[in-house]
């Protein structure tokens, strides 16, 4: 009988085996099937166990302070009273900073890449943006500290507290008010600003570059200009590609820890100054976990560490969520 | 700049007079169009007149869309492509100095191959045009919106759900609103660049016969793969073909009923009777 020529499909090249698990692991289908499934549970295993261990790890400080914690002010490590609003607030501002700055700067430069520059500065243009990712956070931290403080958070720090930052004059924004030395939330968010461009302006270019020409030649086919052909037509159509480019910039931002603690100051007071110095999430729990002897402590630098990451889960789902509502809008193109 | 623009386009809005018989709404002369060094067309010397349609045909490669995408000066997005010989419409050269390239491209409106609305409502892909030339009060708007999108035949289908996005058409309707989008602007040549050949056979005829309502009014240059569609729509044809140096040129033009039925040029009659190409 197995000699038999079997019929239809497989007179072509007849199987050995004849039975259907047997065909499916010859043919690689489920070690394969299986491979891939275990891996992708495990990104999911990973997330859990990581949420898992901050939970319990931060058990101490959760029964002692409950939800209070997070709204609490002050952090006085020696006679144990922990409150994490300071690094909260400090994370939240220095990424908002690096939004701000950032988002204009690198589509500015996205745009640029993708529609005006000649075809043979493209490449190294694009490379070297990319390059400013590949500097270590270390780095962006000294170079922070002995050149980017000095030539450029002083000049403009000193100009927005001298402009705004006096109550008794006209124009008073308490964002912008004094004592005014360098480390402040203002540096930590502009250095954030830099380190977040490259992320932003590389995904925003290629998104860009893959708006079909069609769209472009049918604004230009009307007699739109180069500008109006971007701003109306390019943009719009990549607007949900580029709030992705936004998000994982914000994502970098929130996370960062090195540069960021260089340069902050490092002093957990809640203060409604952007010159002054402060703490973030990131920063508080690498700069003090080596002293954290006690296991209130650590507990309280463990539970911001459940805080940030729940704020990072929280913050990613709410703009995806914004990526989805605007390319739902567009039924040509999914995120 | 904006205020002539607008001032251009409530002039033209009038619709200018036929041009005198016997002078061609467009025309190139000795047209020869150059990607790098590449020479893509050679030598095209062709009228367009006014308020009839000119097909262009010919096989694969022969330049027929680097022709027509020359004549509103489409193929100047392409880096290193350049021409020689001129276009002029009205008598005016296209090509020469000083001429504003984005109202070459408003007075002479392009169809494309696919079609290509934004990814915005069916109202909004139709003021599209209008709004780049300063604010429109909104009855106006409104009024060109209605007008343009009953002229391209498609107001009877749309009227009810403008705020739509244009993208969720089919492919015809989709086609017919770009037909739209363009004429919105009042152009006075339309370009049509294979616009059925992503498309039906029951869209495609609505087209055709979107094309003879167009032609009262316009000047139209239609390329095509499709020769039965140039027999059908068009008052001339065209016949394109590659020489040995891989550059297209034109070898004959004349009457369509000619071209169908005595072409003088031996390669004509074998491409048209379905010998090669």
């Amino acid at each position: 009988m197995a000699s038999t020529p079997s019929k239809g499909l497989r007179t072509a090249r007849p199987r050995q085996t004849s039975s259907a698990i047997g065909r499916a692991l010859q043919h690689g289908d489920i070690p394969y099937k299986v491979i891939v499934i275990l891996a992708s549970l495990s990104v999911l295993g990973l997330m859990i166990g990581v949420g898992v261990m901050l939970w319990i790890a931060s058990g101490v400080t959760r029964d002692s302070g409950g939800l209070g914690f997070i709204a609490a002010t002050d952090w006085n490590p020696v006679s144990g009273v922990f409150g994490a609003l300071p690094f909260i607030a400090g994370t939240l501002s220095t990424s908002l900073i690096a939004l701000v700055v950032a988002v204009p700067f690198g589509l500015g430069v996205a745009i640029f890449l993708a529609e005006l520059c000649p075809a043979r500065l493209r490449a190294p243009l694009g490379f070297m943006v990319e390059l400013l990712a590949a500097i270590p956070s270390v780095v962006y931290g000294a170079w922070g500290i002995f050149v980017f403080i000095p030539s450029v958070v002083q000049p403009v720090g000193n100009f927005l507290m001298n402009t705004f930052g006096d109550s008794s004059r006209g124009f008073f924004i308490p964002l912008f008010e004094g004592p005014f030395f360098g480390a402040s939330f203002l540096a930590a968010g502009l250095i954030l600003a830099v380190m977040i461009l490259p992320t932003i302006t590389a995904i925003s270019r290629d998104v860009l570059l893959a708006v079909p020409r069609a769209q472009r030649e049918g604004a230009y086919g009307i007699g739109s200009t180069q500008w109006e052909t971007i701003w109306q037509v390019v943009l719009p159509y990549a607007l949900s590609g580029i709030l992705g480019a936004v998000i994982l910039g914000l994502g970098r931002a929130l996370g960062e820890t090195m540069a960021v603690t260089m340069v902050i100051g490092n002093v957990s007071q809640l203060s409604t100054s952007l010159l002054s110095p402060g703490y973030t999430m990131a920063s508080v729990i690498a700069n003090e976990w080596g002293e954290s002897r006690t296991p209130a402590y650590s507990s309280a630098l463990i539970e911001i560490g459940l805080l940030l990451f729940v704020m990072s889960l929280f913050l990613n789902l709410l703009a995806r969520l914004l990526v989805w509502s605007v390319s739902r809008r567009n039924p040509d193109q999914r995120a | 700049m904006t205020e002539q623009k607008a001032l251009n386009l409530t002039v033209t809005g009038a619709k200018s007079a036929p041009a005198p018989a016997g002078a061609p709404k467009m025309k190139t002369d000795g047209l020869s169009i150059y990607y790098g060094a590449f020479r893509a067309v050679a030598e095209v010397s062709m009228p367009v007149p006014d308020r009839k349609i000119t097909a262009i045909i010919g096989p694969s490669g022969c330049g027929k869309s680097t022709l027509i995408r020359s004549l509103n000066r489409m193929n100047d997005l392409v880096s290193g492509s350049h021409i020689d010989g001129k276009v002029t419409l009205d008598g005016e050269d296209l090509y020469g100095p000083g001429v504003d390239v984005v109202d070459v491209r408003r007075r002479i409106g392009m169809v494309f191959q696919r079609p290509n609305p934004f990814p915005k409502s069916i109202y909004d892909n139709v003021a599209f045009g209008p709004r780049l030339y300063g604010r429109v009060p909104k009855a106006e708007l409104d009024d060109i919106v209605e007008r343009s999108l009953s002229r391209a035949a498609l107001w009877d289908e749309v009227k009810d759900k403008l705020k739509q996005s244009g993208m969720a058409l089919s492919g015809g309707q989709q086609q017919r609103l770009c037909i739209a989008r363009a004429i919105a602007v009042e152009p006075e040549v339309i370009l049509m660049d294979e616009p059925c050949s992503a498309l039906d056979p029951v869209a495609t005829i609505k087209i055709e016969e979107l094309m003879q309502e167009l032609k009262k009014d316009y000047a139209i240059v239609i390329v095509t793969h499709n020769m039965q569609q140039a027999a059908r729509v068009s008052d001339f044809t065209a016949m394109m073909m590659m020489r040995p140096d891989r550059a297209g040129e034109m070898i004959e033009l004349s009457d369509t009923q000619m071209i169908f039925t005595k072409p003088k040029d031996k390669r004509t009659e074998d491409y048209v009777s379905g010998r090669f190409g």
